[in-house]
């Protein structure tokens, strides 16, 4: 990594946390995740790469390693401070299916996940509904509307099939108030499932 | 650098993060979870012939706490690598864990209410 002279001073969680949450920022690439997460973010997001094997049936010239490919991917997170004794950690979180590693490290004791759509790519998510749902996350939809094409919620669920009590909000992922409306939305879903 | 969510492949960085760890296996994720906040405990000293790596991550750690991901960041590790590490750390008694809530239902609707609660008096 060539990235040490430019990586911010570490900005320490304060003492009188006790609880550190997680909630997954997922979406297809280019979705607007990690700008989603640099809205709310209290500290410059920060990258970290998670290391994987996976099948390589699609590539097609590795002499030497016929079944697997290791693989580096990106991650980006940010961190929010919520009163005194919790802090939360937003993990933006590609929606490849063969990333299946990385998923269970990602999932694993996260509050639910909030996936950004694009409304004009919304095919594009579908594999990332299906990945969420496989592994049990409760979630909530924010449309990345950065468009001025407009697609109206009935449409939006009739497209992804969403279930009549998943919520669906809009945001603009570059606006910290829109991004945190978003964010209330899933919140409180997730409490309604965890009731 | 690859951009968020893409995947790059692997080059030299796989060669060194082999030396770091010392050819080992890394450890599951199951103790140390991407948000689990770590810090040093007190008084400890450095062990002796400590790599370059375990005194980088020595001294971000006597700092305060930090999630497992956040070290790995500012480190400039793969997740994988500065767990193992921190692992280590932890098996010699250096390291203090403010560890994650069980995932008992009751526990996580309280850390739910929490986020919530701290949310809307942010964005209220």
């Amino acid at each position: 990594m060539d990235s040490k002279a430019s990586m911010p001073e570490p900005s320490y969680v304060s003492g009188s946390v006790t609880t550190a949450a997680k909630i997954l920022v997922v979406g297809h690439f280019a979705v607007g995740k990690t700008t989603f997460i640099g809205s709310l973010s209290e500290i410059p997001p920060l990258r970290t790469e998670e290391r994987m094997t996976q099948a390589s049936a699609h590539v097609d010239d590795l002499a030497g390693a016929p079944d697997k490919v290791t693989t580096t991917v990106a991650l980006d997170f940010g961190r929010l401070t919520l009163g005194d004794e919790v802090v939360l950690y937003l993990f933006g979180t590609p929606g490849q299916q063969r990333f299946v590693q990385l998923w269970e490290d990602m999932a694993r004791g996260a509050l639910g996940a909030l996936i950004l759509v694009d409304p004009v790519r919304l095919a594009d998510s579908f594999p990332v509904i299906e990945l969420v749902e496989k592994y049990g996350l409760e979630y909530s939809i924010a449309v990345n509307s950065f468009t001025d094409v407009l697609y109206g919620e009935a449409e939006i669920r009739e497209a992804l099939d969403l279930l009549p009590d998943t919520p669906v909000s809009y945001c603009d992922a570059r606006d910290r108030a829109s991004s945190a409306r978003s964010l209330i939305t899933l919140v409180k879903h997730l409490l309604v499932r965890t009731a | 650098m690859s951009a968020p969510g893409e995947e790059a492949p692997v080059s030299s960085e796989l060669v060194r993060s082999y030396v770091i760890t010392g050819g080992r296996r890394l450890p599951s994720a199951d103790d140390l979870s991407l948000h689990m906040l770590v810090t040093l405990a007190p008084d400890r000293e450095l062990p002796l012939g400590a790599s370059p790596e375990v005194r980088a991550i020595w001294e971000l750690c006597a700092g305060g706490y930090l999630a497992v991901a956040e070290v790995a960041a500012h480190l400039g590790l793969p997740v994988g690598v500065a767990r193992l590490l921190l692992t280590d750390l932890a098996d010699q008694g250096h390291l203090l864990r403010r560890s994650a809530p069980p995932p008992a239902k009751s526990e996580s609707r309280l850390v739910i209410e929490k986020v919530l609660h701290g949310l809307q008096s942010l964005y209220a």
